[in-house]
Order: structure tokens, then sequence, then C-alpha cells
């Protein structure tokens, strides 16, 4: 049964359509592969019943004639999203034991398409982290290890499990939420695909939120063409988000003709910086070069206010936060720790219930609107925010998509970084920007590093022109031909 | 004004009025807004604050705030901004409430107050702004625990916030009626105090005559227009005394005892209330299309002051019947059908006379009176036509409410009919001459208070059925007065 | 921008996150990194730059006013660490 695991999404499709397998049998596969991976901690919770009655729902479907857009896909949804009568924990301890009576959006569209869910996988807490690090449920592991080094990676967050999940072919394909980096950080962090699409593109609607104005929901995949796939099931207007956006969604496949002649590649120069790892700065002047040849115009161009994308997110991300947070109270769900009065019971319970990351950010957002400070850091943010719009609108006046690497540097152990929270937040600054304009982005595994890790290219495009950051990231994919295998590979035995 | 040892203190009040808006379904969830259901059972995951939730605004609400706007004679902002007002409470789910800050719905605006002698004084509007409501806690079910219902949580409210221009407890009373005859005329909201669907939070400070504001308290959520005015009275007199005795006025919230009739500060100090404002990223920014503001704006009714104005040009009537009057829709109607055809100021004086004082006995509703306005009517045209005197109309009134008959039949049975056959009354009158001499004397002796004696006594042998004005003039003719 | 001891205890007191001595102490720390590190924005011009309210270009949407939810009281405290006849109970709080 392994081989069926190897199989990506759209492989997967085709020979469930051809009826070389039945989708109990991937679904059989992949329920033995959650199994296995389980010391990479990518599942908080492991869903087998229910993706056997799914399985089975879908074989229906499919005799009936009326097979969906991923009908039989297993996938790892990240434990952010509400599902209906799973436990939802957002990684954290606070949430302990919540069981939503209601299902997201995004999973409540995917579900209608025909897919059928494997578990929850594990995340920074609320989303908080760019290593998995501060999940209350373990630190999930990358499958990929540094050569001649044994210990164990982080996968990137926030998704990591989901990320972790797909790279070990633990799940056909997943879905994240990236708020800052949090899908395209793992995915090139795990040597897979992630996209985060346009602000608006994908309902927020019973995604546990972590910053409003940013969170946006997207496909972790292992090719182009499967997040394309997964990326039209998900995306769609939903009248409960009044952030959702009323426009169709196109067959995103269709985008990927593999073609890029005359496209205009904007390179910009503010992401050039001087304390870069030469790999990286390698890598990325080989995607321009893989482009260059592919028949595409490079431009360079400008963006001046990247370096002050990443500060002012790290006060609109905790702002907002600080916010979304109060509601873990004790009072409606959730873990409670008794006290005497209401105040001491609130205190003890979010004392008790929130990791050190979360309540960094939440005082750090407390901090910067309470009285006083707002204008000084709030305001202020949202102006640099107008500004870092502003860079890109000018830019894709030159040039249709921007190319960029999608993260510093590749995976690093466990354990590090966690004493030194800047450090960590510049995991980040090369995702913030497109975060902070809600701008569409992908990343694509595109080479391994000195040590034999994975390292991602980053495509940002405009608003709501997901089809030419997935065309561009096909012609990329092809290019690379990255085909390299993480350590830890299920059914490898 | 109070008469301090010092001298003489301006008591200043500003009001905040909490109305809850008429709507059938919640400012940003699709729960209903109706009272009295079971616990949390008006309550959709969105009010409840559940991971995920989020908020969609309900444009009837939208709407209602504009309609109160421009019925407060106030400027609609067509940009305005939900924003979260940050705090922990148990009945407040997401510890934050949508609320409006920089950016309200409704800007300046103006309420004309009608006082008793008839005038009016201008009280400023500061501004309209929309927000949610919260739930309810119940401190009074257990010993050691409060009890939380969200049923109200999320409904929309408006909040009104007066300038401070008030100067007495009677002018805070003055502005509540008006406020709630309006908010009623428009629909917006049904006034109710006691069922909580308006709350007033009353600011008040004093200060020597001429002098720059004192030092303002707080007294929040009082339910009754009378209550509203015993703070106001209790809290000026304390802080009088307070300043009087070398004492400062501190900044705080204090709640009414209704029952001990004092204002007490609350017992949950409010350290550092820091709300931290900020726009809600789960929504845009509210512009408003003019378009929609003048269709709002063409389908509004004729509201009190416009009513009163035109009831003292049409009808004659001076300002402070006017004012009673127009002070709800109902009482406007009732008086009109009543006045058509008739004379007005008759009309009005038999509403604001016999007619309230028997709907106050009796403890009705206008709509449940027993006489209605063309019973009414009908009584009055007996009287303009001289079939019944008006003394004798007070007897039917009463047999009217007793009986729900009208004034026709009663007159018919009872044989009220008033004698104005000068025949018949003549004879009456020489039958009493008669029998009294002396008196008749006195009268050609140029004794004119005797006449009157002649009237009562020609009364009590019609029943008071006799025309006066007949009487008297038979009366002058015979007695040579 | 440096943050005190005091400062951190205020914050977290309006978060309701008890942090003791030994924590605030930490925090100050933690915190005046970040915000001192933050403070890089000052160097920016935003003199007339408008504050983004939204980065979609859209209008707000409005839903009619109909009854779509509710009736629902056992999903409401399903989740609830402690209720009553159907309220959630908490300590009791004195106004
Ligand atoms: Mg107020
Ligand atoms: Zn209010």
């Amino acid at each position: 049964m392994s081989e069926l695991i190897r199989l990506n999404l759209s492989d997967a499709l085709a020979g469930l359509e051809k009826g070389d397998f039945s989708a109990s049998e991937l679904t059989g596969a992949y329920l033995a592969a959650v199994e296995e991976v389980r010391p990479l901690k990518a599942f908080i919770t492991e869903t087998p019943e229910k993706a056997i009655d799914m399985a089975r729902a879908s074989e229906g479907r499919r005799k009936k004639g009326d097979a969906g857009l991923l009908e039989g896909v297993p996938l790892a949804i990240k434990d952010l999203f509400c599902t209906e009568g799973v436990l939802t924990t957002a990684g954290s301890h606070i949430l302990d034991g919540y069981q939503p009576v209601y299902e997201s959006t995004v999973t409540a569209n995917l579900w209608k398409a025909g897919a059928i869910m494997l578990g929850k996988a594990n995340l920074d807490e609320f989303a908080m982290g760019s290593s998995n690090m501060t999940s209350y449920h373990g630190a999930v592991e990358n499958p990929w290890r540094a050569r001649g080094d044994n210990r164990p990676m982080v996968p990137g967050g926030s998704s990591g499990g989901s990320a972790s999940a797909v790279a070990a072919h633990a799940a056909a394909a997943a879905i994240g939420t990236d708020t800052g980096g949090s899908i395209r950080q793992p995915a090139s962090f795990c040597g897979i695909v992630g996209m985060k699409p346009t602000y608006g593109r994908c309902s927020r609607w019973g995604i546990v939120a972590f910053a409003s104005s940013l969170d946006q929901a997207g496909p972790m995949t292992r090719t182009v063409r499967d997040a394309a796939i997964m990326l039209r099931a998900m995306a769609g207007h939903d009248p409960k988000d009044s952030t959702s956006v009323d426009r169709p969604v196109p067959d995103y496949a269709k985008a990927l003709t593999g073609e890029v002649k005359g496209l205009k590649v904007g390179v910009p120069k503010e992401y050039r910086m001087d304390d870069m790892p030469g790999e990286i700065d390698a890598l990325w002047q080989q995607g321009i070069d893989w482009l260059k040849a592919a028949g595409a115009e490079i431009v360079d161009v400008s963006l001046p206010t990247t370096k002050y994308a990443l500060p002012a997110y790290y006060i609109v991300a905790p702002a907002e936060a600080s916010s979304n947070l109060a509601r873990y109270d004790g009072v409606r769900y959730g873990l409670r720790e008794e006290g005497r009065s209401l105040d001491e019971m609130y205190e003890a319970t979010r004392a008790a219930g929130f990791g050190q990351e979360v309540k960094r950010r939440v005082l750090i957002g407390t901090y910067v609107l309470s009285a006083g400070y707002y204008d000084a850091y709030y305001n202020k943010a949202r102006k640099v925010r107008t500004r870092i719009a502003e860079d890109f609108a000018q830019a894709y006046e030159k040039v249709d998509v921007l190319l960029t690497p999608t993260a510093p540097n590749a995976a690093f152990p466990v354990g590090e970084m966690l004493d030194d929270p800047i450090r960590m937040y510049l995991n980040d600054v090369f995702t913030v920007p497109a975060s902070m304009a809600g701008l569409p982005a992908i990343s694509i595994p595109a080479g391994l590093s000195e040590e034999g890790l994975p390292l991602g290219l980053q495509l940002v495009g405009r608003p709501f022109d997901e089809e030419t950051v997935l065309r561009a990231a096909g012609v990329l994919e092809e290019a690379a031909g990255f085909d390299a295998e993480p350590t830890f590979l299920a059914g490898r035995g | 004004m109070i008469q301090g040892n010092t001298g003489e203190w301006e008591v200043v009040i500003g009001l905040e009025v909490h109305a809850q808006v008429i709507s059938q379904a919640k400012l940003f969830s699709g729960a209903s807004t109706a009272f009295g259901a079971a616990p949390n059972s008006q309550v959709s995951p969105v009010d409840a604050a559940l991971p995920g939730m989020l908020p969609v605004l309900n444009r009837f609400c939208v709407e209602q705030a504009i309609r109160t706007g421009l019925g407060l004679r106030a400027q609609i902002n067509k940009h305005s901004v939900f924003e979260r007002k940050n705090y922990f409470y148990a009945d407040l789910p997401a510890g934050y409430q949508i609320s409006q800050y920089e950016h309200p719905i409704v800007g300046e605006g103006t309420i004309y107050l009608d006082m008793p002698d008839g005038s009016t004084k201008a009280v400023g509007i500061e501004r309209l702004h929309m927000e949610q409501d919260a739930g309810k806690s119940l401190h009074d079910q257990h010993p050691s625990k409060t009890y939380v219902d969200l049923n109200r949580a999320g409904v929309c409210l408006m909040e009104i916030v007066s300038k401070p221009d008030m100067r007495s407890a009677e002018e805070a009373g003055a502005y509540l009626r008006k406020l709630r005859a309006i908010l009623r005329y428009l629909g917006t909201c049904d006034g109710n105090m006691e069922e909580g669907s308006m709350r007033c939070d009353i600011n008040v400070s004093v200060r020597p005559v001429g002098q720059p504001y004192g030092t303002r308290c707080e007294i929040k959520n009082v339910n009754s227009i009378r209550f509203v005015q015993q703070a106001i009275e209790y809290e000026a007199n304390r802080q009088v005394e307070l300043v009087e005795e070398g004492g400062t006025v501190q900044q705080e919230t204090r709640l009414f005892d209704s029952r001990q009739g004092v204002t007490r500060p609350m017992r949950t100090k409010e350290f550092a209330h820091d709300y931290r404002y900020f726009p809600d990223p789960d929504l845009l920014p509210l512009e408003l299309d003019q378009a929609w503001i003048d269709e709002i704006a063409s389908s509004l009714p004729e509201l009190p002051d416009d009513k009163k104005q035109r009831f003292q040009d049409d009808y004659g009537l001076p300002a402070y019947d006017a004012g009673v009057l127009v002070a709800d829709q109902e009482t406007a109607d009732f008086f009109e059908s009543v006045a058509k055809g008739r004379d007005a100021k008759t009309a009005a004086n038999w509403i604001m006379g016999d007619f309230f004082a028997a709907l106050n006995r009796s403890g009705a509703g206008l709509s449940e009176s027993p006489v209605d306005a063309g019973k009414l009517g009908g009584l009055i045209d007996l009287i303009s036509d001289g079939t019944i005197s008006g003394r004798i109309a007070k007897e039917v009134f009463e047999e009217m409410w007793e009986s729900g008959k009208d004034a026709g039949a009663i007159v018919e049975e009872k044989g009220l009919k008033q004698i104005s056959d000068t025949g018949e009354l003549e004879a009456i009158i020489d039958d009493i001459i008669a029998k009294s001499p002396e008196q008749a004397a006195q009268v050609k002796e140029g004794n004119q208070k005797v006449i009157g004696w002649f009237v009562g006594q020609v009364m009590k042998a019609t029943q008071g059925k006799a025309n006066p004005g007949v009487v008297n003039k038979i009366l002058r003719q015979k007695l040579g007065a | 921008m440096a943050v005190d001891k005091e400062t951190v205890a205020r914050i977290a007191k309006l978060a309701r996150i008890e942090v003791d001595e030994a924590q605030q102490e930490a925090l100050a720390g933690e915190l005046s990194n970040i915000l001192g590190w933050v403070e890089q924005l000052s160097e920016l011009d935003t003199e007339d730059v408008r504050p983004m309210t939204s980065v979609v270009e859209m209008s707000l949407p409005l839903r009619e006013d109909e009854i779509t939810d509710g009736q629902r009281a056992e999903d409401i405290v399903a989740n609830a660490p402690e209720t009553s006849h159907g309220f959630f109970v908490v300590p009791k709080v004195v106004e």
C-alpha cells in the first residue's frame, strides 16, 4: 500500500478517477503513515474513524458519478480550523477539551469537495511562532535532518505540523494559515509548496483568530498543481466573514501553462540583506536565472519600506492578538483555573493556559494599545502598512510578479533561538511584507542548503492574481526539479 | 440653583442614554432580540464569542441609527468606524465591546425641552453612536456565584450623549421625556426604562454661579425618570455640602440606591480603566451614501416639535396645551380626531381635563378607554349646540365612562336636555317669585346678589337643566333689575 | 522604550494574566528589547500617510435584519467549565 502515499494529490485524484484504487485504500495507506510518523508530533489529534467513514462516503459519491474536486483525497488540517465535534486546540492549553459545534467555512468547503480528514495538525500556540516549538502539545519535528547531524530540526511555523506531515508523506496535502509567513516559511523548511492567497480570498470564519487583518488560510502541498487544485476548493465568498471578497474563483490549475515568456519578474533590491547567508543569495540568483532562461524578463525594483515591515508587524499582530485572545477567559469553554474572585479566576486561567510566547505577545499588544501609546505604535504601524502597500503597488506598475527567497535561513535544530525572540522573528523577514499588504505569495522548494536542508523561493503577486503567481511557480518548480527526499519518509520501512 | 451657606450653586448635568434599537436580530448576529426567553436561548456563537466567530453588520440597525440622528436634527457622518472597547467582564464574552469611538455615525444635534411654563429650552446632543449590549449577570441566584445569561449580548444600542446643558433635575426629566417621545415617534426604541430598553448614566457637577465647571461624578444605569431626578437632587446637594465643608469632589462612578434615595461609589473600583480602543479588524469602515440618508429622511414621521407648532398654528392652542397633547403620538392623534370640525380649545380642555383625569383614575391606556374620540366629540357637540350645559356635560361624561354609551343616548334616557323654552321657564320663575316676596323686594331695592339666589332656585327646580342665560334674562325683566 | 517591572505589572493586570515578581523582571527585559527594536519605525516619516484601514478594496457588507440563529442554548454552553440551569457560572461579582 505504501506506494499510494507516494502519489501527489493530482496523481492520487487521477488514480481514484481511473479506479486504480479506492478512497478507502488510499485513506488506509495514509492512516498507517500517520501512525508511523507519530515521532514527528505532526498531529495533535488523529481522526481515523472519521477518515474511514468519510472515505466510504466518498466512494459512494464517486459511484453515483458526483465526485467533487478533491474526491477521496486525505488531508491534514491545521488545528486552528474549528472542526465540528473534533477537538480543536490552536496548540494551546487554554482550549483544553474544546469541541466546536460548527465547522469552519474552509474545511466545510474541503469536505464539500470530497476531501477526507486524517487529523488535526500541530502548530505553534495560537499560530504564534516560526519553529513550532511553542505548541502546548509538543514541538513538531522536521522530517529532514542536516547532513552529519542527528539533532531534530524544526519544521518552521506556525503551520509546522501540516508541513511536516506533507513532507513525510503522511498526508496527500494539508491546509495551514499564514499571518506573517506561517505557511510559506514552514513550506520552505520542509521542502514543500505553501501558498498564502490574497487576504479575503479564503473565509476566516471558523479559524481561531490570531491577527484578524493578516490571517489567511492556504494550501500546503507537494506540487504547485496540487496547490492550485486545493486553493480552488478552499476559496470563495463567505457572507459570514465581512472581509471575505465576493469575486468568482478561477480554475487555478488552468493557469499552469508552463509559459512565462515576456512575464515581467521583479527583484526587490531591499531583500538583499548584508548578513544574508551566501547560499540563500545563490539560490535566489539561481531562481532568477531559471526564469530568465524560460523567457521571463527580469526587472530590478525597489520596495523602500521593506525593512520596516517586520517591526510594524510586531506591533499590528500582537495588538490584534491581545484583543482576539481576550475571549479565552475560562467562562464559556476551555481551561478554567479557579479563583476566589472573577478577576483571580481570569488571571489564574490565562496564566496557566497561555504559553510564554503567547503571553509575551499579548502583553506587547496590550502595551502598544494602552493609553498614550496608541499613536506612537499602533497608528504608526498602520501608516507603515500603507507605505508598504504603496511600495508594492508601484512595483506592480512595472512588473507582474516578484521573486525573493522565502526565508533567510534553512531549518535549525529544535531548541535554538527560543531565548532570542527577535532572532526568531527575523525568520519571517521576507514573508511579512506580502502579509502586511495582503498580497498572494507562494513558496516552492528550489534547492538544498550546504547541510542538505530544503530552501524555498517566494513569488509574490498582485492582489487576487494568484494565477500569475501559480504560473510562474509552476515554471520555477519545473526548472528546479526538486526531488530530494527527507530523512524520515513514511512507508520507507 | 442650590442655595448653599456660601452662596448660590449651579448644577451642571449631562446625560448618556443607552437606547435599545428596535430590530428583529442583533447588531452583528442573526439571533433574536426578543426579551424573556430561556437563558442563552437567543444567543448565536458570534454573541458567545466562540473561537473563530465573526461579526456581520445588521443593515436595519444602521438605518435606525440614521433615522434617530435625523430625528435629533443631528449631523449624519457618512464615514464612521466600529472600534473595539477592550475590558474584561463576565457578561462581555469577547473581552471587548464593538462600539464607535473616534468616528460615531451621528454628530451634533439639538433637543428642545418643553418646560411646564410652556417655554422651551435647547439642549445640545454631543453624539450618537452604535454599540453592542452586554449580557446579563445575576448576582442573587447563588451565595458565592454569579450566573451569566447572554441573551442580551450583542443587541444593538444607541448611546446618545448630551452636552452638559441641563441645570436642574426638572430639566433632566424633561430631556428624558422628550428624547423618549422622539424615539417612540421614530419607532427606533420603545423607550421603556423599566424593562431597561432605555438606560441612563448621569454626569453631575456643581459650581458657584459664574465659575468654571466643577469635578463631575457619573451615576450609572438609573432606570426611571423619577430616579434620575432623585439621584440628581441628592448628588448635587452632596457635592455642595462636601465642597462647602472644605472637601473636594472625586471624579468617580456612583450607583443610585433607589430604596435609600442616595448615591454611593461603586464597590468595584475602576482601577485605571484603559479601554485600548482600536478599529475592529473584522469590520471595515461604514461608508453611507447620501441617497440612502435622503430616503430615510423622506420617510420620517411628523415629530413632536413640528406637531406642537402645527397645533398652535392650526388649532390656536397655547404652547403648553400643544406640548402636553404631542407628548405621545396616540394622544396627539386622539386630539386631532376629537378636534376635527369642533372647537379645538374645548376639545383640548376636555381631553386634558375630565378625560385624562378619568384615564388616570382607571389606570387604563388611551386605547382601552371606554370613551373613544367619536364619543367624546359627540358630547362636545351637545354642549356647543346648547342641548346640554357644561355642568350637565360633566355628569354625562361620567355616565359615558361607566356605561360606554354615547352622550346623546344618555341625555335622552335621563332627560338631561337643557330647558331654553321661555314660556316653560317663565312659568317656573313666576311661581318662585310668588313664593319669595321679600327676596324679590331686595332685588328691586338694588341688591343684585340676590339674583344669583333666584338662579339657584330655578336650577334646583329644573335639576340644573335650565339654560342659565335665558333664566338670567327673564329674572331681570320680571324683577326689573 | 524601556519597560519596567511596574509597567509589566500594570499591563499584565489589564490583560488579566497573573505574573509573579520573577517573571515581571524577565518580561520587563524581553519587552524592552522588542519595543527597542520596534523603535526603528520612528526613522520613517509617515507625516501625511493615512493609516491603513483594510488591505482589501471593498466596502463593509450589510446583512438583512432577519433571525437566522439562536434557540440552541445547549450548543452555546456545551463546552462551559461550569453551568447551572442553562446559565454560565462564574465566581461572585460585587458591584
Ligand atoms: Mg458611555
Ligand atoms: Zn455605551
